[in-house]
C-alpha cells in the first residue's frame, strides 16, 4: 500500500507492506505518484539499481534518490519496482518508459528524498512502514 | 506558533531566549499575524540551528519562515570558522543558489499590449520547462567543469550575454573557490542536458508590469519607472545542485555520527568548516552556485533571442540576480568586531545596505536590489537593502510567499484548466507544460506575499521600491 502524507511545503511518501522490501517498493510508487500518474506509465524497460547504507532508513533515502537520479539522466518514469535487501545492500529493479509529459500527466520534478520524517520501522501489527518527505 | 514560545521585543521582532543547548538567541522578524500562522516547528528549527557549533549573532528567521529541512525556510545562520563553526548542507538546501533574476526590457506596457499572446507563445517554445525537459546545450564533462568554476562569466564567454551583465549578478557572476573535483560524477551526469532549463514546481519566468513605485530615488537608480515591462526568472542549479545536496547530506550525516557530533535532527547534517567533509562541501556547493548563475545567464540569452524576434526594440539588460539558497563567506560586525563568517541563507535573500563593496557601483549608494517573487496571480516586489539590515539580520530579508496549502490539497481544490482560465480573465497569460502542475501552484495555495513584504519593510530588513504584477507566466 502506498500513500502521500501531509507536509506543508512539500509532500511525504509512504509505503506500508508485510515485508521491508515491499514497503520500499510501495514508497517508490508513492514517489512516482508525486511526479506523474504512474498508472499511465508502461513498465517496458528495466533499470537495475544498487545502493549501500549502514542504516535501513538511509538505505530508503538512497533507493528513492537513486530512482530520482535514473529518472533525471534517462528522462524516464517508472511504475513497477522490485527490491531485495541483504544487510546494508539494496538490489533493485525499476521498470518504466521514456517520459511523455502529456500522456503521463507529469506535474513536478522531485529534487531529492530528504531525511525529514525519514523512517523505516516494523509496526506492532507486523506491517513495515517506509517513508520520508521529498523536496519538490 | 504558540505565543508562549516567543517574547515580543518590538512590533516586528520576536525573541526565542537562549536556553538548553542554544549557543545564541533566536530572533524572528514577523507581525502578530505572521507569528500566529507560523508552525511551532519553526521555533524548534530556529533553536536547533542556534545550538550548532560556532554560530554567531543569532539564529534568525525571516517573515516568510516556515517548516523546512533542518533549517526553517527563511532561516539565516552565520558560523565562525575560528570558533569551530560548521557548514550545513541542510542550511543551503537541495536547490543550491535557487534565486531570482530580474531583467529590464526597455519596453512599456503599451509596447506589448497587442503582442502579448505572441510573446507568451514564443517564450514558452524557447524556454525549456517542466519534468524531463532538456536544453539545447549538451556539455562534455570537461566543459561542465568550466561551467562549475566560471558561472555566468563562463556563459558570457560562450556568447550567452555580454560582459556588462556580470556587474549585476551577485559575486560578479562567478563564485570563487568552486572545485568541480568535489562534485560527484552523478551530479555532473544529471546536468549534461539541463543547462538553460527552468525546472518545475514554483520555478517560473514572468513578464511583469511595474504598477507602483514606493521609493522614487531608489527606483530611478535601479532603472525602474511606472509602466515598465520587466522579466523575472526564478530557478536554480537544476539536477547538479540537487545531487550535490543529496550526496553531502548523506556524507555529513554519517561523518557527524563517527565524529560524535550530536544533531538535533538529521536534516541539520553539517560538518566543521575546517574538516575534510566541510571543505569538500564548500567547494562543491560553490560549484553548484556557479551552475545556477550560468543557468540563469543562458535563460537570459534565450529571452533576448525570443524578444528580439517579436519586438526588436526590446533591450534586455540585467537589473539584478540574487540567490536565496546559499552559504557565503562574508564580513560582518559580530560583538563589535569585524569577522569573516559563513552565512547560510535558506530561503532568505541577501539585503546589503548602502556602501557595501560587494555591490556594483550603480547600487553602492542605494543598497542592494532585493527581488521577492510572488505567485502566478499576485505581485512581485523589488526592495532595497537598508542601512540597518546588517545589524538586524546580517544583511538578510525575506524571499517569497511560502505555501499555505499542500500540493495534494491544492489538486483537490483546483483544476489546472480553471486556474489558467481565471488568471487569463485577470489579464495574466499562463503557459505551462502541466495542468496538474498549475493546480498545485494555484495562487490560493500560497500565502499573501504582500504581508511578508510589508513586514520586511516595517522591520527595516529591506524597504519597498516597486511592485510588479504578472502579465505572462511560463511554468514548468
Amino acid at each position: 500500500m502506498w500513500e502521500h502524507f501531509h507536509h506543508l511545503a512539500d509532500i511525504g511518501v509512504r509505503g506500508a507492506a508485510p515485508t521491508i522490501e515491499e514497503a520500499f517498493e510501495d514508497a517508490a510508487f508513492a514517489l512516482m505518484a508525486v511526479i506523474c500518474d504512474p498508472g499511465k506509465v508502461e513498465p517496458k524497460t528495466a533499470v537495475e539499481i544498487r545502493c549501500d547504507a549502514p542504516e535501513p532508513d538511509i538505505l530508503l533515502a538512497d533507493w528513492l534518490n537513486a530512482l530520482i537520479y535514473e529518472m533525471d539522466v534517462r528522462k524516464m518514469l517508472f511504475s513497477k519496482f522490485r527490491v531485495r535487501i541483504d544487510g546494508d545492500t539494496l538490489s533493485g529493479v525499476a521498470w518504466g518508459e521514456k517520459a511523455d509529459p502529456a500522456r503521463h500527466q507529469t506535474a513536478v520534478e522531485v529534487k531529492a528524498a530528504t531525511y525529514m520524517e525519514l523512517k523505516v520501522v516494523k509496526n506492532t501489527d507486523g506491517q513495515w512502514i517506509a517513508q520520508c518527505v521529498v523536496d519538490v | 506558533m504558540d505565543r508562549k514560545l516567543v517574547k515580543q521585543r518590538s512590533d516586528y521582532k520576536w525573541l526565542l531566549e537562549r536556553s538548553g543547548k542554544m549557543r545564541v538567541d533566536g530572533i524572528i522578524y514577523a507581525s502578530e499575524a505572521l507569528i500566529a500562522e507560523m508552525d511551532n516547528k519553526v521555533a524548534e528549527q530556529i533553536r536547533n540551528v542556534a545550538s550548532l557549533p560556532g554560530i554567531v549573532a543569532a539564529s534568525f528567521a525571516m517573515p516568510d519562515a516556515h517548516w523546512g529541512y533542518g533549517f526553517c525556510i527563511g532561516g539565516v545562520g552565520a558560523f565562525d570558522p575560528g570558533q569551530d563553526g560548521i557548514i550545513s548542507a541542510g542550511g543551503v538546501g537541495f536547490d543550491i543558489a535557487c534565486g531570482v533574476r530580474t531583467l529590464h526590457t526597455g519596453l512599456k506596457i503599451q509596447d506589448i499590449g497587442h503582442r502579448k499572446a505572441d510573446i507568451a507563445d514564443k517564450l514558452f517554445r524557447r524556454i525549456p520547462a517542466g519534468v524531463g525537459s532538456t536544453g539545447k546545450l549538451k556539455l562534455t564533462p570537461q566543459k561542465l567543469d568550466e561551467v562549475l568554476t566560471g558561472g555566468a562569466a563562463w556563459a558570457v564567454e560562450q556568447g550567452f550575454g555580454v560582459p556588462r551583465d556580470l556587474r549585476f549578478i551577485e559575486s560578479g557572476g562567478r563564485m570563487r573557490g568552486a572545485d568541480p573535483a568535489y562534485v560527484s560524477k552523478e551530479a555532473k551526469k544529471r546536468q549534461e542536458e539541463e543547462m538553460g532549463t527552468l525546472g518545475s514546481g514554483n520555478h517560473y519566468l514572468e513578464v511583469q508590469q511595474v504598477v507602483e513605485i514606493y521609493d522614487e530615488p531608489v527606483a530611478k537608480a535601479f532603472g525602474i519607472e511606472l509602466g515598465d515591462i520587466k522579466i523575472s526568472i526564478h530557478c536554480g542549479s537544476r539536477g547538479l545542485g540537487h545531487q550535490i545536496g543529496t550526496d553531502y547530506l548523506k556524507q555529513m550525516t554519517l561523518a557527524a555520527k563517527s565524529a560524535g557530533l550530536e544533531l538535533p535532527e538529521r536534516e541539520l547534517a553539517c560538518a566543521p568548516l575546517d574538516s575534510q567533509v566541510g571543505k569538500s562541501y564548500l567547494a562543491a556547493m560553490r560549484s553548484g552556485i556557479n551552475c545556477a548563475l550560468a543557468n540563469r545567464q543562458i535563460l537570459t540569452h534565450l529571452v533576448r533571442e525570443a524578444m528580439a524576434e517579436i519586438l526588436p526594440k526590446a533591450d534586455i539588460q540585467l537589473l539584478y540576480d540574487v540567490s536565496h539558497n546559499t552559504c557565503q563567506e562574508e564580513q560582518h560586525s559580530i560583538d563589535g568586531k569585524k569577522k569573516k563568517v559563513f552565512v547560510h541563507r535558506k530561503g532568505a535573500t541577501r539585503a546589503f545596505g548602502p556602501g557595501s563593496p560587494d555591490l556594483p557601483e550603480e547600487y553602492r549608494t542605494t543598497g542592494q536590489p532585493v527581488l521577492i517573487g510572488g505567485t502566478m496571480g499576485t505581485a512581485s516586489y523589488i526592495l532595497v537593502g537598508g542601512p540597518q539590515s546588517e545589524s538586524l539580520s546580517l544583511g538578510s530579508s525575506c524571499h517569497g510567499a511560502g505555501r499555505q496549502m499542500s500540493r495534494t490539497a491544492a489538486t483537490k481544490q483546483w483544476h489546472g484548466k480553471d486556474v489558467a482560465r481565471k488568471l487569463e480573465q485577470q489579464g495574466i497569460l499562463i503557459r505551462s507544460a502541466s495542468l496538474r502542475g498549475l493546480a498545485e501552484e494555484a495562487p490560493g495555495a500560497y500565502k499573501d506575499v504582500s504581508e511578508v513584504v510589508e513586514v520586511s519593510h516595517a522591520a527595516g530588513l529591506a524597504t519597498k521600491v516597486a511592485k510588479l504584477v504578472p502579465l505572462i507566466c511560463v511554468k514548468g
